[in-house]
């Protein structure tokens, strides 16, 4: 890819950047990007094999905030002062975005409960809960169009809209196939990315050995069209109290054919309370 | 979720926590600063509940599970709205025994209790809980890890200072205000305590034979039932604080026994390919968003070894905030290891929540077991060589 020059790994030895309670700083120079020139048009894969990957979730939520784009986030694992406790740790106020209408958000707990004990009038984004068969997930799919799509008035409020989820394995586990997840993910691509050059970024774990097929096909099916793929994995010797996993960061061309080789890097991080630090393999502060 | 506002930097923190009862016997955190005393207002920033306490991490408002040791493990307790999941060992000797402290905990604290199962009358259930440890007798085992009262007696015990402030405990029954007790589970419960206790049962055969007639969903009917009950509790007697008549200030303790049993009319612990196979996850996900929206945490034991489909464990994991696995060694290979000699079975913490936070307390000690000595259950790091 044009434009890209790997980070400095100096850099990454010196351990904490200088600037505290943004985002991981460290990150967006692995992923040489910053919130103003955040790229359009991307869908990006988050997954997590062994691990906890949300602190990735947490990362882009607020990275995009800061980038000024109009964020749509469908939370489906955690209540919104859970995410908006973190943010805070990171610089953000999800409250502050909801309210100038930057951020939509979706609470996939409290809303399952408000919708599965009472019928609603209108359809609701996650009505699939009611429904004695696998339906599909229209319903989210519009409320997602809806959330992002520009105000009639023409201004241009917000950078580009960007949809998070987290996560789509929930989806599975609420009864939906991988196949009309995967059918939710197109028509959002086809909208948030292409139709309003915005961004999607979507969270799946990987359940290894546990032998889960709806969701690997939902994995690899969304592997084949990420342009960019973040997976966190468990050390495989163990717990570490230094070393809490590994990052592989995955650049890729979905269109074009694998004919030149996917770019790919691997980090071992460690998780601190308001930031993320980043280390080559082997290269733990801990240890040197 | 209950989060109660950060407490301050250390030192302010732990002074606040001695508080002194006040006339009903309820534990206050008090907070030093202007607003010092708990109102009703029911503004988020003071919880003042008997048996809880805020974490000292994020200031998130716990409640003791009813085993001090396994609190520990946890980061200080079990988080209020939250799901503790237990995996039961294989013949279910142990696992009742910590849904049976769950329980026993929430009467001794005057929480409301909702006791769910379809094997076992919960009144039941409730009979066979076991008595509190209201003396000092037994603690002198253990280490300076125990929070302990000193009764009448003038025994100077060496304890950590801030425990020489918390106020003396009365000998009798009913209310302690102290966290977290010790239970004897040679002895029942007194009668007294559950007459005076507020509890709900939901007993699934008793439930089932009413013919209500209820909206189809994916959901096998018993955990429809289920569900509608909890949410009923919740609502009428104001643990989501959604109902104007009712100002709740106190913790509901469900309780599910062995969730996914046939006896529930699920499959999921039948054949590999169930076809219920989303009902125990969807009935997790809507118990989880009912769980955070109102004052309760919950225990759910589930046999898991009998769940021969492990993408279902997976997901049920996922679904779930604190993930503990009882593995007994009663007729297994390493009931004759003599490394394991001492002890009834392993403990694992299979998942701790990251709440409010991008880290959780996780224990650097990863080899734990039990053993039932006497009267109590311990928990310990295995020694090995």
């Amino acid at each position: 890819m044009k434009g890209m020059h790997l980070p400095d790994i100096r850099m990454l030895l010196q351990g904490a950047s200088p600037r505290s309670s943004e985002m991981f700083p460290e990150l967006n120079n692995l992923l040489n990007t910053t919130p103003d020139k955040a790229e359009q048009g991307k869908l990006t894969l988050l997954c997590d094999a062994r691990t906890d990957g949300s602190f990735l979730v947490h990362h882009f939520l607020s990275f995009y905030l800061k980038a000024n784009c109009k964020v749509c986030f469908v939370a489906l694992l955690q209540s919104f002062s859970h995410y908006n406790i973190v943010a805070q740790k990171l610089g953000v106020s999800l409250a502050a975005a909801r309210e100038r209408g930057q951020l939509v958000f979706l609470e996939g707990l409290k809303s399952s409960v408000d919708v599965f004990f009472q019928a609603q009038e209108d359809p609701h984004p996650l009505q699939f809960l009611r429904e004695a068969s696998a339906g599909n997930l229209q319903p989210l799919y519009e409320f997602v169009r809806e959330a992002l799509t520009p105000a009639d008035n023409g201004e241009a409020a917000w950078r580009c809209p960007v949809l998070l989820v987290d996560d789509l394995s929930v989806l599975l586990s609420l009864g939906m196939g991988a196949v009309a997840v995967l059918d939710f993910v197109h028509y959002c691509r086809a909208t948030v990315c292409c139709e309003l050059k915005g961004n999607m970024v979507a969270l799946v774990h990987d359940s290894g050995d546990a032998e889960d097929e709806e969701n690997n096909t939902l994995l690899i099916g969304l592997s084949h069209q990420s342009h960019l793929i973040l997976r966190t994995e468990g050390l495989a010797t163990g717990f570490c109290k230094d070393v809490h996993g590994q990052l592989r960061i995955l650049w890729r061309r979905p269109s074009q054919s694998t004919a030149r080789r996917d770019r790919s890097l691997t980090f071992q991080y460690k998780i601190q309370d308001k930031n993320v630090s980043f280390f080559a393999r082997g290269m733990s502060p801990a240890i040197l | 979720m209950a989060a109660v506002a950060t407490c301050g930097a250390g030192a302010g923190g732990t002074e606040s926590m001695a508080a002194a009862t006040s006339k009903s016997n309820v534990t206050s955190f008090q907070r030093r600063g202007p607003r010092a005393r708990g109102t009703d207002s029911g503004g988020p920033r003071l919880v003042s509940i008997a048996g809880t306490r805020p974490s000292v991490r994020n200031g998130q408002l716990l409640v003791s599970t009813g085993l001090p040791a396994l609190d520990q493990l946890l980061g200080g307790g079990l988080a209020v709205g939250t799901v503790l999941l237990v995996e039961e060992d294989k013949y279910s000797i142990y696992s009742p025994l910590l849904f049976k402290y769950f329980l026993a905990e929430g009467i001794i604290n005057g929480h409301t209790l909702l006791v769910a199962s379809a094997k076992e009358d919960p009144a039941d259930i409730l009979q066979e809980l076991p008595a509190p440890l209201l003396d000092d007798s037994c603690k002198k085992e253990f280490d300076e890890d125990v929070c302990n009262k000193k009764p009448e007696s003038d025994i100077k015990m060496k304890i950590a200072w801030r425990y020489q402030l918390s106020p003396k405990m009365e000998v009798g029954p009913v209310t302690s205000s102290r966290f977290g007790h010790y239970y004897d589970v040679s002895k029942r419960i007194p009668r007294e305590l559950i007459e005076t206790s507020k509890w709900h049962g939901f007993f699934l055969p008793e439930k089932m034979s009413s013919a209500d007639k209820v909206e189809c969903c994916s959901l096998t009917p018993g955990y429809m039932k289920l569900l509608h009950f909890i949410q009923n509790i919740i609502y009428e007697e104001g643990f989501d604080g959604s109902n104007p008549q009712k100002k709740q200030r106190n913790i509901l303790r469900i309780g599910i026994q062995s969730l996914g049993l046939p006896l529930w009319g699920d499959d999921v612990c039948c054949s590999e390919n169930c076809d219920s196979s989303h009902s125990l996850s969807k009935f997790l996900y809507i118990l989880r968003g009912l769980l955070r929206t109102s004052l309760s945490a919950c225990i759910i034991t589930m046999p898991t070894h009998l769940i021969q489909n492990k993408a279902i464990i997976a997901r049920v994991t996922n679904l779930s905030d604190t993930v503990v696995a009882l593995e007994s060694f009663v007729g297994s290979e390493r009931e004759t290891n003599p490394l394991y000699k001492d002890y009834h079975g392993l403990i694992h913490i299979r998942q701790i929540p990251r709440l409010n936070n991008l880290i959780c307390d996780e224990s650097d000690v990863k080899d734990l077991a039990f053993k039932l000595k006497r009267k109590l259950f311990t928990i310990e790091p295995v020694l090995s060589t």
